[in-house]
């Protein structure tokens, strides 16, 4: 009797620890505390799956009321200084996309109320290629790119 | 994680405050490896969230395309002197952090 009890507790223990040990590995994320992390959006490949997970729509439409201050060329790839601008009346988000990178979707920027279309980061690029910024005003769509060459890549080891 | 890992500024000018704020955080993708070739398990700040005298006034979702040590800036308009932003980031990982500033 004692022994059999011993051995449920061997196994329950045991169980757990494998969960924690799958929650620190990242397979398991503590789905409370992200809930409002867009995991799909971040994970699409594809630019309208992408805005669709993002955003409810995936119709873009060119603007030129949208600035990205980029470098032409990123000597490093690991930390490219990207800033947005926006005059666009009604901006609610704005999206980065480096079209390239495994991982597109870099960041999404949820504007709060008299708070400015304007957002600057600092981002990881792959290789070469467009950076797309992607502003959301009414559940409109509007884009402009820029392209950045990158010398090294920021993502490798 | 220490206090001292965000670092952040919210300065006025004529109506519009501009926030500055440096994160101290590895950001990594998940899909790095090291020296041994074993994947790097992800690491990334996942949301990051500012509160301007109560109100929300941004939110960025990031995954780990954000630079190591992750540097923010925007701006909004309405504050006061004095007025405190309070900036807050959560990880992949449920880790997170808090810093205020004063509007300046």
């Amino acid at each position: 009797m004692m022994n059999r009890k011993r051995r449920m507790l061997l196994q329950g223990s045991l169980t757990a620890g494998a969960i924690g040990v799958a929650v620190g590995a990242g397979l398991l994320t503590p789905g409370s505390v992200l809930a409002a992390w867009p995991e799909k959006a971040f994970k699409a490949k594809e630019m309208p799956e992408m805005l669709q997970e993002l955003m409810g729509a995936n119709v873009v439409e060119a603007s030129d009321g949208i600035n990205i201050k980029a470098p032409d060329i990123a000597e490093n790839g690991a930390v490219v200084p990207v800033t947005v601008t926006t005059d666009i009346a009604g901006a609610q988000s704005i999206a980065l996309i480096a079209v390239n990178n495994p991982a597109p979707l870099v960041a999404s920027y949820d504007l709060g109320e008299g708070t400015e279309g304007f957002v600057s980061t600092r981002i990881k690029m792959g290789k070469s290629g467009d950076v797309v910024a992607v502003v959301n005003a009414g559940g409109k769509l509007y884009s402009a790119k820029k392209e950045v060459k990158v010398t090294i890549g920021g993502c490798g080891g | 994680m220490a206090t001292n890992s965000i670092k952040i500024r919210a300065q006025l000018k004529d109506g519009v405050t501009t926030v500055k704020a440096l994160m101290t955080h590895p950001m990594e993708t998940g899909a790095r490896k090291d020296k041994d070739g074993s994947m790097i398990p992800a690491h990334f700040i996942q949301e990051v969230s500012c509160e301007a005298a109560g109100k929300n006034v941004l939110t960025a979702y990031w995954s780990g395309g954000v630079s190591k040590n992750p540097y923010l800036s925007f701006k909004y308009s309405g504050a006061n002197k004095g007025d405190v932003l309070k900036l807050s980031w959560t990880d992949n990982k449920g880790e997170s952090a808090t810093a205020e500033a004063e509007v300046s």
